[in-house]
C-alpha cells in the first residue's frame, strides 16, 4: 500500500504540531551520548494547569514508547482523549487545578519533536537513520532544556510509565537536586534480553517492509505500513497479559458461528491485532519507532555507575513511588523490586506497591483503583512536604 | 468453651490483635533516628515515631490496603515482607528495626532476626509468649490448640507458624550473640508486669518486648 507523505495526518504533526514548541538554535545544542550534537532542536510541549509563583508545583510527565505530548486533551489525529487522562486532570491525582504539569515529546519522536521525519537542515531532507541514535538520557537531557527554557529550577514530581519511567529514573539520577518526587512505574533500570528480543522482531518486520527503502522512505513518498503495522501488533501482545486475553478474546470468531478454514482473521483476536496494527500506522512515524525502541534496549542505568544500580541513586534526597503490576510480565515486578533495592541500599525515601490487576503491563494506562489511589495519596503527601495549599474541595 | 463448640464456631477473618505494645516501642526508639518498621501495617507506629520523635521512618507491609493508607501519610514504605525482603538492605542503613507482632508468623525467625541485628543497630521485637500459664493451661488441662483474646485464630487458620516463648526467645537471642539491652512483658491488658524477672516474664507475660543490640567486640 503507497500513502503520499503528505497525506498523513500524524505525519503532518513532525512539523506543525497542535502543540507548544520550544526552539534551541546553534548555540543551544544538544550534546547526545551516540557522540553527536543535535542542532537546531525543536521541542514540541503540552502544558495543563498555572505555574504558581516560586515555581515550585511542576510536574514533568514522561510519555512511552509510542505516546507523545497529549496527557490530558483530545490528541490532534485520532480525536482520542489525551493517553493519561485517568491520572492527569481536575481532581485526578496529577491534579491540574493544583499543579503545573509538562509534557514534551520525546527527541526521536514524531509529534513536533526533533526526530526521524524532521528536516535535516544540513541535507534539506527528513534525517531518516542519519539521525544520530537516541538514548533515555539523550531524551532527559532535552527535557531539562526544556525546563530550564520555562524556567523551572526544581519539579515537584517526574512521573511516568514503561519508557516514561526510564526517563524517570534517569532524571533521578542525572539531575537529583532537580527532581523532588519521582513516580517511576511499571518500568525497569534495565532492558532485559527478553526485551530486547521484543523489540527486535518489531525492527525487523519495519525493515523487511520493501516501502521501508533503508529508511528514506519519506521523500520516495512511501509509507512501510506493513511493517509497522507487524511491529505495532507484536509489541501489542506484550502490553496485555494472557489471562486479560483470554477473558476478551479467548478462541471467540470474527463475524462467523464457524472457521472458513482460511487465513482470514477467523478469529477475533486477529481481527484486534490487525486494527491495533493498521490504526497505529495512521499516527505513527516508522523510523521513529526504530529509534524509541533502540533507546529503550540501550538503556541500563546501572551501567553508568560501575554496574551498581544503588550508586546511581546514592544520597539521594528525592521521594520515590515505584509502582509495578502483578501481571506485568514486560516490566515484572521484579524489575521493579531491583529498583527498589537499589534505592534502599542508596539509602533514598521510598515506597513501593505491587497492584493486583488482570490488565498486564497497559495497567498503567487504565483506571486501576488501587493504583490511582496509591498515585493520590503519594502526590498528595510530597505536596505537603512540599509545602503547597492543599487541594481545593471540588 | 466446650470443644465442639470451638471446632463448629464460625470463623470469620479474626480481627487484627489490639497493638498494645505500639507505645511501649515507641519509649525505646530514641528522637531523630532511622527507624525501619518491619509488618508496619496502617503505618500508626511509624506516623507516631515521625511526629513526636522526628524519626526518619520507613516501614515494610504485605497487604496493599496497608501500603496505601501509609503511602497516603506520607511514609515510605514498601511492599513485601520479612522473609524476603530485610536480604536487600545494606549492614547498618538504621538505627532501629522494629519487628511488631510478626515473628512468630516468619517462615525463618532466626534469619529475620539475624538480618534485623545485621540493617539495625539495635532490632526491637514484640511477639505474644507462648509460656504463659493461660495457654499451658489450655494444652495441659483443655488438651486442645490454645487460643486467647491476642490470639483467636484456629490452629488450622493461624498466620502464627512459629510461636515461641520469652524464655525461647531469650535463649535465640544468645545464639546469635546479641544483647538484650531491654525487656519487659505485658500483661493481657497490654500493662507492663510489675516484677521484672524471666522466669515471671514466661508465666505470666503475655506479650515480650525486647530491645536488642549487636555485642560490642
Amino acid at each position: 500500500m503507497t500513502v503520499p507523505v503528505n497525506k498523513t495526518a500524524g505525519l503532518r504533526e513532525v512539523d506543525a504540531p497542535h502543540s507548544l514548541v520550544a526552539h534551541f538554535g546553534p548555540d543551544r545544542p544538544l550534546a547526545m551520548d551516540a557522540g553527536a550534537e543535535l542542532s537546531p532542536l525543536r521541542i514540541a510541549y503540552q502544558t495543563y494547569g498555572v505555574l504558581n509563583a516560586d515555581k515550585s508545583n511542576a510536574i514533568l510527565v514522561c510519555h512511552a514508547l509510542t505516546g507523545d505530548q497529549h496527557v490530558a486533551n483530545e490528541h490532534p489525529v485520532t480525536g482520542k482523549p489525551g493517553w493519561w487522562q485517568t491520572m492527569v486532570g481536575p481532581g485526578r491525582p496529577i491534579d491540574t487545578d493544583r499543579y503545573f504539569v509538562i509534557s514534551s515529546n520525546v527527541v526521536g519522536g514524531c509529534m513536533g519533536t526533533t526526530g526521524p521525519a524532521s528536516l535535516n537542515p544540513s541535507t534539506g531532507r527528513p534525517y531518516g537513520l542519519e539521525l544520530p541514535m537516541v538514548t533515555i538520557r539523550d531524551m532527559v537531557r532535552a527535557q531539562a532544556m526544556l525546563i530550564d527554557h520555562l524556567g523551572i529550577e526544581t519539579l515537584f514530581c517526574v512521573a511516568g510509565g514503561s519508557m516514561g519511567g526510564m526517563q524517570v529514573l534517569q532524571w533521578a539520577a542525572t539531575y537529583p537536586e532537580r527532581v523532588f518526587a519521582a513516580m517511576p512505574i511499571a518500568t525497569a533500570a534495565k532492558h532485559s534480553s527478553q526485551n530486547i528480543a521484543f523489540h527486535e522482531v518489531g525492527r525487523q518486520a519495519v525493515m523487511a517492509d520493501p516501502d521501508w527503502r533503508k529508511g528514506r522512505y519519506l521523500e520516495e513518498g512511501q509509507i512501510p505500513t506493513k511493517g509497522l503495522a507487524v511491529a505495532r501488533m507484536a509489541a501489542h501482545i506484550t502490553y496485555l497479559s494472557d489471562e486479560a486475553l483470554q477473558n476478551k478474546f479467548g478462541r471467540k470468531l470474527q463475524d462467523r458461528t464457524a472457521p472458513t478454514f482460511s487465513f482470514d482473521a477467523e478469529f477475533q483476536i486477529e481481527n484486534y491485532l490487525r486494527y491495533q496494527g493498521m490504526s497505529f500506522v495512521d499516527r505513527f512515524d516508522a523510523n521513529s519507532y526504530l529509534y524509541m525502541t533502540r533507546a529503550c534496549d540501550y538503556f541500563d542505568l546501572a551501567a553508568d555507575y560501575g554496574g551498581s544500580l544503588a550508586l546511581a541513586f546514592k544520597g539521594a534526597k528525592t521521594r520515590f513511588c515505584v509502582v509495578s503490576f502483578n501481571s506485568d510480565w514486560l516490566y515484572p515486578t521484579s524489575a521493579s523490586r531491583a529498583i527498589v533495592h537499589a534505592l534502599n541500599a542508596g539509602g533514598a525515601s521510598v515506597s513501593f506497591v505491587d497492584i493486583e490487576t488482570d490488565r498486564g503491563h497497559d495497567a498503567f494506562l487504565l483506571n486501576v483503583p488501587d493504583f490511582i489511589a496509591t498515585s493520590r495519596g503519594f502526590l498528595d503527601a510530597a505536596a505537603r512536604a512540599r509545602g503547597l495549599p492543599p487541594a481545593r474541595t471540588r | 468453651m466446650s470443644d465442639a463448640t470451638l471446632v463448629n464456631a464460625p470463623s470469620p477473618t479474626p480481627p487484627a490483635p489490639p497493638r498494645v505494645d505500639l507505645l511501649l516501642v515507641a519509649d525505646m526508639v530514641k528522637p531523630n533516628s532511622r527507624v525501619l518498621d518491619v509488618g508496619c501495617g496502617d503505618g500508626a507506629l511509624l506516623r507516631l515515631l515521625a511526629e513526636e520523635k522526628g524519626v526518619d521512618a520507613r516501614g515494610i507491609e504485605l497487604s496493599q490496603r496497608g501500603v496505601n493508607d501509609c503511602v497516603a501519610k506520607g511514609l515510605s514504605v514498601i511492599q513485601g515482607d520479612a522473609d524476603t525482603d530485610l536480604a536487600g538492605y545494606p549492614d547498618g542503613a538504621f538505627d532501629y528495626v522494629i519487628l511488631s507482632q510478626t515473628l512468630q508468623a516468619t517462615r525463618q525467625p532466626k534469619q529475620v532476626l539475624e538480618h534485623m541485628l545485621r540493617i539495625g543497630q539495635h532490632a526491637i521485637v514484640s511477639f505474644p509468649n507462648f509460656g504463659h500459664w493461660r495457654i499451658r493451661a489450655q494444652i495441659a488441662v483443655g488438651g486442645h490448640m490454645p487460643r486467647t483474646r491476642n490470639l483467636p485464630s484456629l490452629w488450622y487458620e493461624t498466620p502464627n507458624i512459629h510461636f515461641c516463648t520469652i524464655q525461647d526467645f531469650i535463649a535465640l537471642a544468645k545464639t546469635l550473640d546479641a544483647r538484650i539491652e531491654r525487656g519487659v512483658a505485658l500483661d493481657r491488658f497490654g500493662k507492663p508486669l510489675a516484677y521484672s524477672a524471666p522466669w515471671i516474664w514466661n508465666f505470666f507475660g503475655e506479650q515480650g518486648v525486647f530491645r536488642l543490640a549487636r555485642k560490642r567486640r
